[in-house]
């Protein structure tokens, strides 16, 4: 099956009940998807399709065959973050840093629905993503530094 | 006064699964200027990480460095620590670069790999800041004053007229300056850590001291980073474990002859062990699939029984602190209390599940685990495949939290065993479930105090008997004459062991519990019946200040309502407030907002202090709330993150995070302590706010019947 990942061609030869998730990290080493679950109740494999956020887990590969899938590591272009990238940093939100790809990528796409979401929309679009190192006021402060960069 | 908890006669606690120290030295001065280049190395002479550890001289093919200085100025530190998400890998190069005055930039850290870096029992038990910032301290020290030396006797100058700063060396009265790298080049020399260096005064701190953002962090934002569980190896394989249905069924056979018959399986039984590998995941699911295995079952206590069960397996542990006679000043007392408290099994939960990836090249190992204890690992490994551990490299990526969960290296050891048959390497990564199953728990256990005070307000008597949960916080901060503390290790059904606060949680759950009972009863406001009944001066500072932060002395509206604890372990300080509301429609609490004041000496890094309080803060709501393992006959019912709640955006309380600054005490670790008081605090917040007094955690699993 063909799979257009961060604008890319990729042809991957796999069984049709395969996840998304496990294409992505083993059959083109792209890593920064995480595995948390298996079961859609981590957020910590939160891929892009068509910008918006999905758990790719849950997702079977082929059903997004021909879609835009972004994943982490084509966020950033010609070596400049991006802005939630660069929040992130900026605020020093994670602690072992496992939840975050799939905290950048879900915040990428909150954002991208709702420029300038109130606290309890981002409590309400981030419901789904788990730090268990509990960084999540962190999280909150870091988003609202990624609505600062993106409007300026 | 009140006995430090560290040097309890419960200590060290039974549960941090520690390892008798050894000593591992891996390279010889020539292979390591070789693999370093030249410069100068400080290594360790005689060392101690808190457990007496000491070796004489410095044999010429003994070496294992703290820290390297090469011709460009870069500088390495070599450390056995690993890096869970508690930022060591930046605190610790802060206060290297602090004592020898270079640049956050120029410092390279290796942490937690057996062949590299020197020994270490392990990263867990907070001692990370404690015992290992200091001896980085003094082997940074020690580099500082050599290179002074060298810089002195190369310009025939006074010494004292040189300093080092930014990685430079100083002439005061020329200006000249010079790259430190300058001064070691061409030398090859090595020096033992100087363990009576003058260090730098906190207060004169410029880069320790300061909010340095984590060293790697781009690594994890752009998905750089590899995990253990990210790695791919040439040609390697993926591992899958057959897995006992039920805790305590054992093996009776196994047949592996349909998974050996697909193309490319490699498939092993060993004993009680039966694994599979294949060229990718699906292929190794259906191969571990297609075996069959006939189990033995024996009777397992479930959930309901547990406590019970704790209770009738239990030992008394000779180790009991006591004093005075309990039993008759408890009769007399005023006022009294006697209650019992049950805790839960609860999981770690790492985001990360296990994970571990293995190579043989001969008779060498290689693995790399995501675990707080490589050198553990290391001896593990040794043991279980009967070759020396000079033979054995264990190399532990920064991996994805562990919150003393991950002491051991089971993921590494299955793909060792699998790689081995296979001859190629393999990686095995837990699924969840594996991991909510097969990984170990905190404990759970069973608490009774009995309690007594006097009219105005006095503890009297104080009986405290642990069952199970472990001995950490275990004693009293409270001033009281009759005491009787003890300790009772049973027998746990389920794998148990480390966990952040250890037991330090349960404990200081139960005490502090008591202690707001005895102050309502008595009439008396909880914090001034705590602070009547203390001497610590470090205790009464953290109370005061989040009693401050929070406006403690305010009356809460209906249906709130306000709660305070405190607690130390391991060298450091918490107090907590908390409010909650209860709703009495959906039966519910939510706890609204928290006020922390935490102390731990002076501070490394204020803003990834904060980070570890508040992670501990909000980890530890988990566990105060609704986070419990279930269990039937030997079976995890809940072994799902559907299943088994953790905290999320919507629990966070609004936090006031109080951080007091000891600059006159020595640092002590953070990750655990500040985990302590949350609980308790919610639990008598519940009891101001409804009168309902709870005695178990988690408090409200199943919402608050009132
Ligand atoms: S791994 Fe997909 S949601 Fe957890
Ligand atoms: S930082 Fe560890 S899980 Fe989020």
């Amino acid at each position: 099956m063909d799979l257009i990942i961060n604008k890319k061609k990729y042809s991957v030869n796999s069984t049709p009940e395969e996840s998304l998730l496990n294409v992505l990290r083993n059959d083109l080493d792209l890593t920064g998807t995480k595995y948390g679950c298996g079961e859609g109740s981590c957020g910590a494999c939160t891929v892009l399709i068509n910008d918006v956020a999905v758990r790719s887990c849950i997702t079977k590969a082929a059903s997004v065959e021909g879609k835009a899938i972004t994943t982490i590591e084509g966020l950033a272009t010609n070596d400049k973050l991006h802005p939630v990238q660069q929040a992130f940093l900026n605020v020093d939100v994670f602690q072992c840093s496992y939840c975050a790809s799939g905290m950048v990528m879900s915040t990428v796409s909150l954002l991208k629905k709702k420029p300038e979401p109130t606290d309890e929309e981002i409590i309400n679009g981030m419901q789904g993503n788990v730090c268990r190192c509990g960084t999540y006021p962190r999280i909150m402060k870091g988003i609202h530094e990624a609505i600062k960069i993106q409007k300026s | 006064m009140a006995k430090k908890s560290n040097e309890s006669v419960f200590a060290p606690e039974q549960y941090e699964l520690a390892e008798r120290p050894s000593h591992y030295f891996t390279m010889n001065r020539r292979d390591f200027f070789g693999i370093l280049g030249s410069g100068i190395a400080i290594t360790f002479a005689a060392v101690n990480t808190g457990y007496g550890l000491s070796i004489e001289g410095l044999p010429e093919n003994q070496i294992g460095a703290w820290l390297h200085i090469a011709e460009d100025g870069a500088v390495t530190i070599y450390s056995g620590k690993a890096e869970v998400g508690q930022n060591i890998r930046t605190s610790l190069a802060q206060v290297v670069a602090e004592e020898l005055g270079v640049e956050m930039k120029k410092i390279t850290m290796i942490l937690g790999d057996t062949a590299l870096t020197p020994y270490d029992r392990g990263t867990f038990g907070s001692r990370s800041t404690p015992y290992m910032g200091p001896q980085l301290r003094k082997a940074a020290a020690s580099a500082r004053e050599l290179i002074l030396d060298l810089a002195a006797a190369e310009w025939k100058v006074d010494r004292s007229l040189l300093s080092i700063n930014d990685g430079n060396v100083t002439n005061k009265n020329t200006n000249e300056t010079v790259n430190i790298g300058k001064i070691v080049k061409g030398k090859q020399l090595v020096q033992a850590v100087d363990d009576k260096v003058a260090l730098k005064k906190i207060d004169d701190w410029k880069i320790a001291g300061t909010s340095v953002k984590k060293v790697n962090g781009e690594s994890f934002v752009t998905g750089r980073h590899k995990y253990v569980s990210d790695m791919k190896l040439p040609g390697m394989l993926y591992g899958k474990i057959l897995r006992a249905p039920a805790y305590g069924a054992t093996l009776i056979s196994a047949d592996l002859s349909e998974a050996k018959k697909i193309t490319g399986v490699v498939a092993v039984h060993d004993g009680d062990f039966v694994g599979v590998a294949a060229v990718d995941l699906s292929t190794a699911n259906k191969a571990l699939q297609s075996i069959k295995a006939e189990w033995k079952f024996e009777p397992q206590p479930s959930r309901k029984e547990i406590f019970d069960h704790l209770r009738k397996t239990s030992k008394a542990d000779d180790r009991a602190e006591k004093s005075g006679d309990v039993s008759s000043a408890f009769s007399k007392a005023e006022v009294k209390i006697g209650q019992t408290f049950n805790v839960d099994y609860i999981a770690h939960v790492p985001l990360e599940p296990r994970a571990g990836v293995a190579q043989w090249e001969g008779s060498k190992l290689t693995v790399w685990a995501g675990t707080q204890r490589p050198f553990g690992v290391q001896e593990d490994l040794a043991d279980v495949f009967q070759i020396p551990k000079q033979n054995i490299r264990v190399i532990q990526p920064d991996t994805g939290s562990g919150y003393g969960g991950k002491h051991t290296g089971e993921a590494g050891m299955e793909a060792a065993r699998l790689a081995k048959e296979a001859g190629k390497p393999v990686k095995v990564v837990w699924t969840r479930e594996e991991e909510f199953t097969w990984a170990y728990f905190r404990p759970a256990g069973v608490i009774d105090v009995k309690a007594g005070a006097d009219k105005i307000g006095m503890l009297t008597s104080w009986e405290f008997h642990n069952y199970n949960s472990g001995g950490s916080g275990i004693d009293t901060p409270y001033q009281v004459k009759n005491k009787l503390i003890q300790f009772h290790p049973s027998d746990s059904p389920l794998r148990q062991g480390s966990y952040r606060g250890l037991a330090a949680t349960a404990n200081n759950f139960a005490r502090e519990s008591i202690m707001d009972d005895l102050a309502t009863d008595l009439k008396i406001d909880p914090l001034e019946f705590r602070l009547k009944n203390l001497s610590e001066k470090r205790m009464i500072d953290v109370l005061e200040a989040a009693a401050k932060a929070f406006g403690w002395g305010t009356k809460p509206e209906k249906d709130h309502g306000f709660g305070i604890a405190c607690g130390e372990e391991k060298g450091s300080y918490v107090a907590a407030c908390a409010e909650i509301v209860f709703d009495r429609n959906e039966n519910d609490v939510k706890v609204l907002r928290a006020a922390v004041a935490f102390e731990c000496g002076g501070i490394i890094n204020p803003n990834h202090l904060e980070n570890q309080i508040m992670g501990s803060i909000i980890q530890g709501l988990g566990g105060a709330l609704f986070e419990r393992i279930d269990f039937k006959d030997g079976k995890i019912l809940n072994p799902k993150l559907s299943a088994y709640r953790v905290p999320r955006f919507g629990d966070v309380p609004k936090l006031d995070i109080v951080m007091l600054n000891r600059k006159d005490l020595a640092p002590a670790g953070a990750g655990e302590t500040p985990i302590i008081g949350i609980a308790p605090a919610v639990r008598n917040a519940i009891a101001n706010a409804t009168g309902k007094r709870l005695y178990a955690l988690p408090l409200v699993p199943q919402g608050l019947e009132v």
